[in-house]
This record gives structure tokens, sequence and C-alpha cells, in this order.
């Protein structure tokens, strides 16, 4: 198998997006609210809004599909002139082109990091199409948010997990178009009714006359018929592709070495920038004194930049070894100061009072009686680091009239607004090719567009026509800020004589990733739902329920981090029930099965993982089983966990060792099995590897950790095994990325409880100081 | 300083600086791309290259240090174990985000070289030293104990 993806480098053009021969209402009623607005909090927001709601997933589809005006036109290179794209080929809609060869390339409007977006999004257009798996091929789509945008956000971007639930319909109508106008194509040149044409497996065929041809036959007469208005969509018991476990079209190129990530770009002239960042956030270069970097043979220049001191030099080493001799004296008088300890100090003391009540039932936590038992517990979080595998980086070449990104943008549309603000453009002329990127974790997808604005930083300081590569080493995205909130939780709950939950209070202490950016119009009163999430749709029957949030402002920049707040509160909450559970003598599947009320879903996920593990069977001679169930961005993930205690080399007794990992998922329709089973391990090792060894920690505002000898990555040897099960399920597609990451820490914790007597009230297992 | 580099069985000639991590000689010199950059420390294992058919952290291998011998890395590299290990990879899916899959087959092509019927002991001790981040360790062990089993064949 060759090379089926291609990320086309340099191919789109600025001038593609241009707005020529473009006609308003090719576009449906959803172009009112496209956005490319040069100021970043002009993001639409009832867009976001229908985002977050999960809304999101109820989604508003647009009933006519974005089409290419460079297809209609005839100019059939305009939009991504390279490789791809024939004379003679047909371009039904953005998302598709078939060539005179047949083979069909689906533009994906989502950036590949490993989720599965090229070969989950080229299946649904395969599907009604009634195309060949082989004759599939996947592209980044250029940035352009009218005709990419994201259905959930109203933006082009990729995050939430949403990128199959918002595709579904979208592709699939992509695919039925294309098949609908061969059809078309084909009864015209054959003279017989388009009723009589079949198409399966890439052959159109007319059974009376025999005829037959492939798709690239009738690719040029399809390009010069009308796209029809409606098509009819299959029923899903007609699926043949969709719920197949269809071999990856990105597998091949990454076993080879042959996948272009942005730092593989390279472009004639091409310079490498380091920066050296202020070494507290929100500090800022006061002085430099660059000679001995200049002296460093390759280094070309050295210049000071809102970011940092930016050495450019024509290759990596030359600019390591430069960046390392420069001289800086920083201005720390506004930077955040704080150590972690303090910080969390402040939050314990919040967090022993009530915050702002965000969900209240019943009475708090309900009367105390004779027989009935409170307790209490406090839980704290520590900052946590993506640490994808890549780097962040960004190629960009710019001059007066344009510029041209190569990068692994999470948030096209925000990136190319920042970029355009920064060089003074219009956001049309900043083109985006989106590249592979090597993981993310939500990293790439910052409300500032932190790595766009520092590459058009680099490039508008050094005022140079030469591409420029920027690239951040380890340590840099170590130190670089934006994590995973800290937080710390206290959480009540009380059971009345009889063993039932009657009360639950949550507080809930952290920071907003919302406020103050382009997102914060999803906040609802004032308060950032990535704070609350998972928490305040608990979904046990309680009667006294309460949660409640205190924000406070700290000056380290946090993100969103797989699983965004419910990496947090999925292990409180599944934490403390547990604990609720055993105090009340119950068992911890059966126990949540009774509260889980008319949350089928959950009780359908925490039945199957119950049944895979054979949960009250015997538990081998010094492990123990732990149980947790959580919804996340709409799909249901149980997990259990067999632990036992592990030794360090000295023999002593420490963190959990984590044997086996039976994970249930109901993600609705499962487009393809084999990728959801592969999100569900990857979810369980990532939630895994923070939950033992992770923390950010700071001590006078320097972050302490570095590279992975201080911030610990999971490895094989720590690796459980895993099997999965896919809840058979005729709803409609939800995300798999993130949702197999909560459970695991709270089921490793709860069978760490059973083996030790100890509850985890702290993150991570082993103990990092503050 | 004018070195000599034995790359893919191509013979290159450089003038740089002697203490040049390999890595950024392979990069950004021989523009060979499959070997990725991913701590510049030796912790994370996606710069392995094989050298003399040991695998080798080139981003912490001086460039003086590799005068003499013979230098594969992932575009190149070929061997009935290489050729197991990558249809083994491509069969069930191993890799997500890709980006540290070329460390992870030298890796494993080199235990494969060296013991043919590895246990998962074996396959955790040589493999330890790659990270992947997106955690497609499960794959990684499955996809090795296949590859054996087609060399066996």
């Amino acid at each position: 198998m060759g090379n089926r993806f291609s990320t086309s480098p340099g191919s789109h053009r600025p001038e593609a997006q241009s707005q020529a021969g473009r006609a308003p209402d090719a576009f449906g009623p959803e172009r009112a609210h496209a956005t490319t607005s040069t100021t970043l909090t002009a993001l639409d927001r009832r867009s976001l809004l229908r985002g977050l709601a999960g809304a999101g997933l109820g989604l508003v589809i647009g009933v006519q599909l974005p089409r290419r005006a460079a297809a209609q036109s005839g100019a059939a290179t305009a939009m991504s002139g390279g490789a791809g794209e024939a004379v003679g080929t047909f371009a039904p809609n953005a998302f598709i082109r078939i060539a005179p060869d047949s083979t069909v390339t689906v533009l994906i409007k989502h950036i590949e990091f490993g989720q599965g977006p090229y070969t989950g999004l080229a299946t649904l257009v395969a599907e009604e199409l009634d195309a060949d798996w082989e004759q599939m091929r996947a592209e980044a789509a250029p940035a352009d948010t009218e005709l990419y945008k994201n259905l959930a956000f109203g933006v082009q971007g990729t995050g939430g997990s949403t990128a199959m639930a918002n595709s579904y319909e979208q592709m699939r109508k992509a695919g039925a178009t294309a098949r609908a106008m061969l059809v078309a194509a084909a009864s015209a040149a054959w003279g017989v009714p388009a009723a009589e044409i079949a198409i399966e497996s890439g052959s159109i065929t007319h059974k009376g006359t025999g005829k037959a041809a492939k798709f690239g036959e009738f690719a040029d007469a399809a390009s010069r018929l009308e796209p029809p208005e409606n098509v009819t969509l299959k029923d899903p018991k007609a699926f043949r592709l969709i719920g197949t476990d269809l071999p990856k079209l990105d597998t091949s190129a990454k076993t080879t070495g042959a996948a272009m990530f942005t730092i593989d770009v390279d472009k004639p002239g091409m310079l490498t920038v380091l920066i050296a960042h202020p070494p507290a956030f929100g500090a800022t270069v006061k002085a430099v004194d660059d000679k001995a970097a200049l002296a460093v043979p390759g280094v070309v220049a050295v210049k000071t930049l809102p970011q940092g001191v930016a050495v450019y030099a024509e290759k990596f080493w030359a600019a390591k070894t430069a960046r390392d001799v420069l001289d800086i004296a920083w201005d720390t008088s506004k930077a955040e100061t704080r150590s972690t300890s303090e910080i969390l100090t402040l939050y314990t003391e919040a967090a022993a009072k009530p915050g702002r009540i965000v969900k209240q039932r019943g009475a708090e936590l309900g009367a105390a009686n004779d027989g009935s038992k409170t307790i209490e517990a406090e839980y704290v979080f520590p900052y946590l680091a993506h640490a994808p595998m890549e780097p962040l980086d960004c190629v960009i070449e710019a001059d007066a009239d344009g510029c041209q990104v190569m990068a692994g943008s999470q948030m096209q549309t925000i990136d190319q607004a920042a970029i355009a603000q920064v060089l003074g453009l219009r956001p049309e002329t900043v083109s985006i090719t989106t590249m592979l990127a090597g993981g993310s974790f939500g990293r790439r997808a910052t409300p500032n567009a932190d790595i766009a604005v520092e590459a058009a930083h680099a490039a508008k300081a050094f005022a140079s026509k030469r591409p420029l590569k920027l690239l951040w080493t380890r340590e840099d995205d170590i130190r670089g800020g934006r994590y995973r909130p800290a937080y710390v939780h206290r959480l009540k709950g009380r059971i009345d004589a009889a063993g039932n939950i009657v009360g639950w209070q949550q507080t809930i202490v952290g920071q907003s990733i919302m406020e103050g950016t382009p997102f914060a119009s999803m906040m609802k009163d004032g308060i950032d739902p990535t704070m609350i999430e998972g928490a305040e749709d608990l979904p046990y029957v309680i009667p006294n329920f309460q949660v409640d949030v205190h924000k406070l402002d700290v000056g380290i920049p946090v993100l969103w981090w797989r699983s965004v707040g419910h990496s947090v509160t999925g292990f409180s909450t599944e934490t403390f029930i547990d604990e609720l559970l055993a105090l009340a003598g119950k068992d911890a599947v059966e126990g949540r099965l009774a509260m889980l009320g008319e949350n089928t879903r959950h009780a359908g996920v925490l039945r199957e993982v119950a049944r895979m593990a054979d949960w009250g069977g015997k538990v081998p001679e010094g492990r123990a089983r732990g149980v947790a169930v959580h919804k996340s961005f709409n799909s249901y993930v149980a997990q259990i966990a067999e632990v036992s205690v592990g030794k360090d080399s000295a023999g002593k007794e420490k963190a959990p060792r984590v044997h086996k990992v039976w994970c249930a998922v109901d993600c609705g329709i499962a487009v393809n099995p084999n990728i959801v089973r592969a999100q569900m391990e990857g979810g369980i090792g990532y939630g895994l590897g923070a939950a033992l060894y992770n923390a950010i920690t700071l001590s006078g505002g320097k972050v302490q950790q570095g590279n992975f000898d201080t911030y610990r990555s999971l490895r094989i040897n720590e690796m459980p095994d895993v099997e999965v099960s896919i809840i058979k399920s005729g709803e409609a597609p939800t995300g798999v990325g993130e949702p197999g990451v909560p459970p695991i820490a709270p089921a490793v914790a709860n069978a760490w409880a059973k083996l030790t007597g100890t509850r985890v009230r702290k993150l991570p297992f082993v103990d990092i100081p503050a | 300083m004018q070195l000599d580099f034995d790359v893919n069985g191509k013979k290159h000639s450089l003038d740089i600086d002697p203490q040049t991590p390999l890595l950024w000689v392979i990069r950004d010199e021989l523009r060979l791309t499959g070997t990725k950059f991913g701590c510049g420390i030796a912790q994370c294992g996606a710069c392995t290259v094989m050298i003399d058919g040991q695998p080798t952290r080139s981003c912490v291998t001086p460039a003086a240090a590799v005068q003499g011998v013979k230098i594969e890395t992932i575009e190149a590299i070929d061997s009935p174990e290489a050729r197991a290990v990558k249809a083994a990879w491509v069969a069930i899916d191993v890799p997500q985000c890709g980006y540290c899959q070329s460390g992870q087959i030298i890796s494993a092509i080199a235990l494969l070289s060296e013991n043919r019927a590895p246990t998962d002991d074996d396959i955790d001790g040589a493999m330890a030293g790659n990270i992947c981040r997106c955690a497609t360790y499960v794959r990684i062990r499955q996809a090795i104990k296949d590859a054996a089993a087609m060399l066996k064949e």
C-alpha cells in the first residue's frame, strides 16, 4: 500500500481562498455565522454556544454543502493546485475530489494527530459513495472557515472530541451528492434511467445493458452537472464500510518514516528559530547580551520578541548552541512568582467555604439522623503538561502581501486571525497547511494561538522573506505553560441509616481556561463550564445535591488537556461515590447501578464492563479491582482496573502496578471500531501515566520539571493489558479521543483503596512536593 | 571539522561541529526526517537509529563518535526482521500520531534480530526506552509477537 494521504505542502495558496466566483447562496444559512475576524474576541457567540451545550450534538447541519467555486468555473487547480488534481477531476463539493484515475480524495477539515479523522471521515464519504476502500485518499483541508468550520464550534478547529460527531451527516451528504452526480453522468452517457444504475465497491454498473465503469470515467462528465439539492442518506442497516475495521489511511507512511510533520518541512533558504523564553510566566526581557550567540557559526540573527529572545540560525544545532550562551536579564516585576505550594494553600483555604452555587437540589446534604453518616474529603490535583511527542513548531513564510504557514494547527480560524493581526494582513491572505501533528492532547488548540503568534512575531522581527521554522525543545514544552489547571475539590457526602446516599456537596476551586479568551462566550453566568463539567451533571440520583465553585486568578497559563475538566471531576466524583458505597457496605457496581436512574447508557457500559471482568469473581492473590464510569463529550465509558502494589528497584512498596484494564464504551455508532479501541487503549495509557507520575510544580515562579526525566511518561513496562468492548448502538457517533481518559485514574484509586485501605486524595500517586 | 558518515549505505563528507548530535546530522544535513527529535537527552527513543546493528539514541551521540561505523535509519533499514516488523505494524494499525514510531520500529527490529522468540519481559526490557505519548504500547507488544510469529514461518 502506498502513501494514501498527503498534506500537499505549499499547494494551498492564498489566492485559492479569494472570493472569486463564490456565490453567497452556495453556503446556505450557515454563512451568516462565519467568522474570520482579525480580532480574537469576535468569534461568533451563537456558534460557540451551539458547540458548548454538547448541543453540539444535535447539530445544525447546513442544508447545502459548501461548493468549491473553482470546480464550477473550470479553474480546477485553484484550490489545491498540486498533486491530486488533474484535468477532468470531479469536485462536487469542498470535501471530495474524484480524479480520472478513480482515486477519491477526501479533504479532511480536522487535524490528524492519531485520533483517526483521516480514516474516519474518509469512511463516511466512501460509505455513501459506495466506493472501494482501496481507492480512498485523505488530504488536509486548507484553512477556510466558511468551507471547513467545525459545525459544533462555528470556527475551523478540532477539539472536544467533536470531529466525528460534527462530520457524520456532512461527510455522508458529501459522498451521497457525489454518488448521485456520477449516477446522473452514467445515466446520460448510457441512455438508461438513473434508477437502474447501481454502484458497488467503486464500480458503476447497469444490469440491463451490461455496461460498467469506474468513477474516473465519469469524473469529467459529472463535474459539468449541477449538484442535486437533496440527497437521501443510507439507512444505517445498509452500511457496508461504517462499522468495520477498515485499515487506517496513514499507517503505511507512519511505519516507513515517510509521514511528514511540521518539524520535517524543508524549504529553500529556511532558517531554524529557537526562542529563549522567560524564567517565570509574565516576565519580560530587560536586556540582552548576544555577542557570544552571534559568534556561533551558522547563527544569522538574534532578535527580541514579546515572547523572549529569538535566535535565527541555518540549522537546529547552531540555534541551540547559540541560545544556550545568550545572556539575558529578565524583568520579573509583573511575573507570577508564587510557588505551587502557596497557590494550593490558597485553594485549600477557599475550599473550606462553599463557593458560587452552580447546581442545587434538595437541602444541604439532607437531614442528619440517627444512624446517618457524613464523610468529607479534600482532593488535590496538580498542573499537568501535555507533552506531545512532537514539540510545538511552526513554519512561516511572510511578506507584505501574505503569509504561508505550515503547522499542526488545531484551531485554524484562530491561528489565521492571530497571525494576520501580528503581521497586519487580512486573514484570508494567511494560508495554513495543516500538517500531521505528533500528538497534541489539547496543546495545539490555544485560544491565544501561542505558537502561531510567536512564529508571526519571529517573522515580523526578522523582516526577511526567508522561511522560518520555529521549534520548541522538550524543555520549552514542559516549562512553556498552558497546563491542565491545578484544582482543589472538597466533597461532603451523607448516607442514611439504611445506607442510601442522601447528600452530596462538592466545592471546586481552580482557574478558568476560557476567561479572557475568545471562548469566554461559552461561559454561562460567568462560570467556566470546564471547571464543573462532570461534577454538576453527576449521573447518580441523590436527593440533596450541590456543586459550587471558586474561581481564583493565578498567572500560570492554563489550557484544555485531554478530557479537560473531566480529567479532574471524573476522579473526585468516582472515588468519592466509591467511598460512600463502601461505607454503606454496598457493592461498587451494584451500588452505582441502583443510583443511575434514567441514565441507561451509563448503566449499559457499567454492566458490560462488569460482565467482561467477571466482577465479583475470583481475583488473583495480591491484587484488587476498582471500577469507575464517566460520561464525557457525550460518550460513556466504564473501566475496571486490576491492580497490585508495585515495588521499586530497592523492593520498597510504592505506586500501583496496573495489570489489566477492561473497558466498555458507548459512543453511538462506532464508525471504525478498531480506531475506537485504539483510542480507549491510548486514553487509558495517557490518563494512567499522568495519574501515577505527573505534576508540574513551580518554585518562586520557576517550573521545576523540564524533560521526560523529571516529567515521566508511562512506558511499555507500565502499560496494562487492555480489553475493550463497544456497545452496539444506533445512536449518532460521538467522540472517542478523550472519553477513555477520565475513568482510569479513579478505577485504579478505587482498587488501591481495597488493596491498602488508603483512599487517594492527591494526584499523582507518586509524591511530588508542590 | 571534516567528518565522514556512512548512512544507509551512502558515504557523506561534511564540514561540521564535531559535537553536533548525529540526530541533527541526519535530519538537518542529510535531510532524512524519519528519525525524530523528542527530548534531546536520550529519554524518549524517538531518535533511535541502528549503528553497526545496535539501536542507538542519535540525539546524544556526537558526530565525532560515529566515524567508521554503519548507520541505518528508518528510511532504508531492511532485513527479514525489518520486513516482519513493518508488516506486523501495518497489519494491526499500531501508530496513532506516528511521531515516535520510527524509533519504536528500530528498537523492535533490534530486539528480534537478537531474540526471535521474545517474552513479554524481553519486550518490556527492549522497548522501555521508547516513549509513546499516545500509549500505543498494547499494540506494539502485539505487533512484536506477530512479527516473531511471521519470522518463524
